[in-house]
Order: structure tokens, then sequence, then C-alpha cells
């Protein structure tokens, strides 16, 4: 355990500055791609951290932009037969940067510095009488949640899973990176598992459940964020989000990535997030459009 | 080769500072450990700008990639006077380079009270005026008035002898005038540029992206602007200028040495790479090099011819 506050497990530290690391691999994943990262010197993160990436050469080529690197939670990560580590990433093209991380090839490099924050605690930490945990994810915040699950495995931690997606093309990533054991989908166009929002399957879960021994755990769409942490917060139910925020940096100096904090003020997610307890923000929605 | 220097009395190893706000030492001490202070990547630590009272800083977002650069509204957070001279003077005391501390206030009493308060600290080597707010009293931006800013620098002036540097907004037709004004009042440095005020309309939403609206470029993006105005404002006065705008490396540092800095700050590309100090620092010897400069001093002793 580290010094940190909120009983989490230390964070792992961040190399000093940034490192050139081969691509090893890229594949399509459904309407998302995974890619693949030799990272040889590196330290092993832990669930919930992140990287700031940004493809070499030619970062900001094409017209100026991508300029800033993008921070990505890794998807998984595990030994590499020649030394170092493999960090997946999964990553959906919505703008110049992650189209630019999507376009590499095997071969080519790219910076890395990290990882970043800190990293989920442990059920037990959580919520001292947890039987095990809930890990909800929703489209690309799939990524953060099966390393979690991962780990909850490998330390013989109950868990189950409940994922939910737009549709078909923005589930990429579950079969590679999630088992189909203890876990339930649900889909926005009803095309499999659920129809509806994995909010819904939450729910049933903490019907069914002695709510007193739940842990929660999610990474997603704001929105989603907003309404497991107000599920959870409504039935006094622990719960530990990893958020997104615009960041340039990934280690306090840019400020930009401010939430705001439930006792008024704002944190900075990269150093003080991006995993936080769903009662230590006002809100994950911040910065986002009103949604009617 | 030789890269030391000055700075308004303020003896550095080498010429490479950290802008204002673009590197907050203490959270990159808990990031990166102890190695952050092995490897320091400046020759001089510039505090992020301290006021006298603390503030929460923007509702987000605070951010916008823009080509070749970034637009932010950050709006200053930080402990106040009180909270940064007990709890984060001490950290930026062990970094083993001189410490620079950036104030800011809206009215000359405040001023005083901050400047005289943290220049009676024995690890401040020097303190930086952002002056890009509005006075109280005048509603005018002192940094964009040459009769302001000079009249904040004679009530400033007789507080300490440690060098005051007065950071100029390129938000001015002429920033000559402004750091003649500064001159003139006593400054010992300027230091430049701030950002250029921007805005970024997101066309999704059809709404302004930033939190407040409107916030200050940065970044390469900026570097032209910046080069023009270090070379009008160093051939205007003669206290030397702490020149920076999108510095990458040790090539485009040395443009600003040439355009008539004495001295340079990376900003923007902290953000990119931690270690983007000791790159520019690591690169310039072959930089000076390759235009046959023998020294730091001699591309100084070049510049504006």
């Amino acid at each position: 355990m580290s010094a940190d506050s909120g009983g989490k497990p230390g964070r792992t530290q961040a190399p000093f500055g940034r490192r050139l690391c081969e691509v090893a691999d890229s594949r399509p994943a459904g309407g998302y791609r995974i890619f693949t990262l030799i990272d040889e010197d590196g330290p092993s993160p832990g669930p919930g951290q992140f990287y700031m990436l940004a493809a070499h050469p030619d970062w900001a080529a094409e017209g100026g932009r991508p300029y800033l690197p993008r921070a990505i939670s890794h998807a998984r990560v595990s030994g590499n037969p020649a030394g170092g580590q493999r960090l997946d990433f999964l990553i959906d093209e919505v703008g110049p940067g992650t189209s630019r991380l999507a376009a590499m090839s095997p071969g080519d490099a790219c910076w890395i510095t990290g990882p970043f924050g800190g990293r989920f605690s442990l059920p037990r930490q959580l919520n001292p009488k947890a039987a095990g945990a809930v890990l909800v994810g929703g489209g690309i915040g799939i990524a953060p949640m099966a390393v979690l699950r991962r780990e909850l495995v490998d330390r013989g931690i109950p868990s189950r899973s409940l994922l939910g997606f737009r549709d078909r093309e923005h589930s990429g990533g579950i079969d590679e990176l999630f088992g189909c054991e203890e876990t339930r989908l649900a889909f926005e166009d009803g095309s499999s598992g659920h129809k509806g929002y994995v909010t819904d399957l939450l729910l049933q879960i903490l019907e069914g459940d002695d709510s007193g021994s739940a842990a929660v755990y999610s990474c997603g769409p704001p929105a989603m964020l907003e309404a497991v942490r107000r599920i959870c917060l409504d039935r006094g139910i622990p719960v530990e989000l990893a958020l997104e925020s615009p960041m340039a940096c990934g280690y306090g100096a840019c400020f930009g990535c401010a939430v705001p904090k439930a006792d008024g003020g704002y944190m900075r997610l990269c150093i003080d997030g991006p995993v936080v307890r769903g009662d230590e923000i006002a809100t994950a929605m911040a910065g986002e459009p009103a949604v009617g | 080769m030789d890269l030391s220097t000055d700075i308004c009395g303020i003896e550095l190893s080498g010429p490479v500072l950290n802008g204002s706000g673009t590197f907050d030492a203490l959270a990159a001490r808990r990031v990166f450990g102890d190695s952050l202070i092995e490897d320091f990547p400046f020759d001089c630590y510039v505090s992020k700008t301290i006021t006298m009272n603390p503030r929460p800083g923007n509702p987000p977002y605070r951010l916008w990639e823009t080509p070749s650069g970034m637009i932010n509204s950050i709006g200053l957070p930080g402990p106040g006077l009180d909270g940064f001279l007990e709890r984060d003077l001490p950290g930026l005391a062990g970094l083993g380079v001189p410490l620079i501390v950036s104030v800011m206030a809206d009215q000359v009493e405040d001023f005083e009270v901050l400047v005289s308060r943290v220049a009676t600290r024995d690890e401040v080597a020097g303190i930086e005026l952002n002056v890009s707010c509005p006075n109280v009293h005048s509603g005018l931006i002192v940094g964009e008035q040459p009769s302001e800013t000079e009249a904040l620098m004679k009530a400033l002036r007789p507080i300490t002898e440690k060098p005051l540097i007065v950071k100029l907004t390129p938000n001015v037709a002429n920033p000559q005038e402004v750091a003649v004004g500064a001159e003139a009042g006593g400054a010992d440095a300027v230091s430049m540029i701030n950002t250029v005020k921007a805005a970024a309309i997101d066309p999704g939403v059809n709404r302004t992206w930033l939190g407040v609206g409107a916030g200050g470029l940065s970044g390469p993006a900026v570097r032209p602007i910046a080069l023009a105005q270090v070379r009008a404002v160093s051939a205007s006065v003669g206290i030397p200028v702490i020149g920076m705008g999108g510095i990458t490396d040790a090539e485009s540092a040395l443009e600003f040495i040439l355009a008539g800095a004495r001295v340079v700050a990376v900003g923007t590309e902290n953000f990119r790479d931690p270690r983007a100090g000791s790159s520019v620092t690591e690169g310039l010897p072959a930089a000076l090099g390759r235009r046959g400069f023998g020294s730091l001093a001699e591309a100084q002793a070049a510049s504006l011819d």
C-alpha cells in the first residue's frame, strides 16, 4: 500500500521522459482496432492507469494535427518472450490522434510516457465487506475493465462483468479481451443480449444482491459513468470510475484535465485519477454538453 | 561546449528555463520520483503564477488542440500566497536550480504584498510579474499599457533588490512600448511571449469548446509571432529578454537567441515530452556548432546582426 489517500494500492511510477516503443501488431476488432506495443524498459502498469501515446514519426504531419499525445488506458499487459512487456491498446478512431495511432503498422514506432495515474482498488479495499466485484464497461471503456478482470481472476477474487454497446460494430474487443464467463452484454440496438443500457443490467444485479457486499467498477462514456455513479451513490454502494478528460501531458503539468470535486474545487484527473471514487467528484460529465 | 550564462545576475548552468505554468515540478516529482531531480530538465525553474488567495481555476473544458499547438484556459489554480510559501516553496527549493516565482494581482497593493513576502525568502532568486490581469481600479490590463506597467514597476522596485521580470503579453500592437515602460519603471528583464488570445468552436454542438469561452494559444503555432516580438523588444530595451513561444528543440531555441533573447523557456513542449528541456540543452552544442559558434555567449553576442 502506498501513502495515497483512499486506500488504493500503490501506483506504478513512470520512468522520466518519453520512450520509443515498437509496434508489434495492429488488428481490427469490430469497429475498433487493437494495437500492441513492445515496452522494453517500462514498469508493469496497474488496472486503470494510462499512457500518453504519439505515433513516430510524422505526428502532427497532416495540417499540424494531431499535436498533443493521446491519453489511453492499456487493455492488456503480458510478457514479451524477447524481454519487456507487451501492451495492448483498444482504439476507436474518433479524431486525428486516434486515427493516426490506428494507422500504425507492425515495425513502426510510437512514443510513450507512463504509466500515469492511480489504479483501481481491490474490492476489499473499496468495501471491506465486498464478496466480489461488479465491472461495468461501455464501448471503448471496456479496456481498463478487461485489465482489472484479469487481475481479479489471477487473485482468485470473484467478479461479474456487465458490458454495454451501441451495436455490434462498437463491441469490438470483447471476444479478445473478455472471456464469456460471468459476462453479460447489453446492446442499445438489441442485436444481442439485453436490449437497452448496461445500467439496466446493473440495476438487476444490485436488486438481487445484498448491496452491502457490492463493489462496483466502471469505465465508459461520461453519461454512462454518471448513471452508474448515481445508481451506486443512491444505494450506498462503493464505486470507482475511470474517467477521461482532455489532457495535454498526463503528469500534472498542464492543469487541463480538471474534474469538479464533490467538496468544491477541481482535481487534476491525471495525477489524482483517472480512477476516482464516486463520492469524490461532483459529476462524471463535467464539460460535456448538457444531455436532455 | 560552454552553455553557462546568466539572467539579470542569476548564474545559470545553461540557457533553458520553463515557461511559468507549464511544468509543475512538485507533481512531476510525485509522478517520476527522484529521477526528476537527478535529471532536472531546466537550468532555472519558474513557478506557476501565485495569487494572494487560493483559486480553483476555470471550469472544464480547459484545453483544445489546434494545428501545431493548443488553446488553454486554465485560470491560474493555486494554493494562494500562504499555501505556496508554507507547502510548495520548500519542495521547489530542493530542485537544485535557481528559482523564479511568478506572481499576479489585480491591484498594486496586492502586488506589493506578494513581492515583499516572496522576495524575503532566501530560496527565491527572482520574481516574475504576470501582468495579464485587469487592474481593479482602472479596469485596464496592466501589461497592455506602457504607463500602467511603468507605474506598477515603480511601486514594486523599492521593495526588493532581487531581479523583477515582467512577463509580456503578445496581445498588443507594439509590445516594445510596454517593454520600454517596464524598463523605465525598473524591471531587470522581460519574458515573452505569454499566450495569444484564441478561441475554439465545437461545431458538433455549436458552442465554444472551452469552459470559459476563450483562452490562450501556445505551441509551435505561435513561434513566428514570438520571434518577431522578441526581435522588436530586444532592439528597444537594454534589459535582457527571456524568449519563449513554441520552442521544441535546440534549433528553435537558437532562433530565439539569434532574435535577441538572452535565455529561452520551454513551455507547451513539456506536455509532449517531460524531458523536453533536457532535449533542448543536449542539442544546443551541435546546433551552435553548425553555425560556427564556439559557445552560447558567441551566439548571444551575434544576435540581431
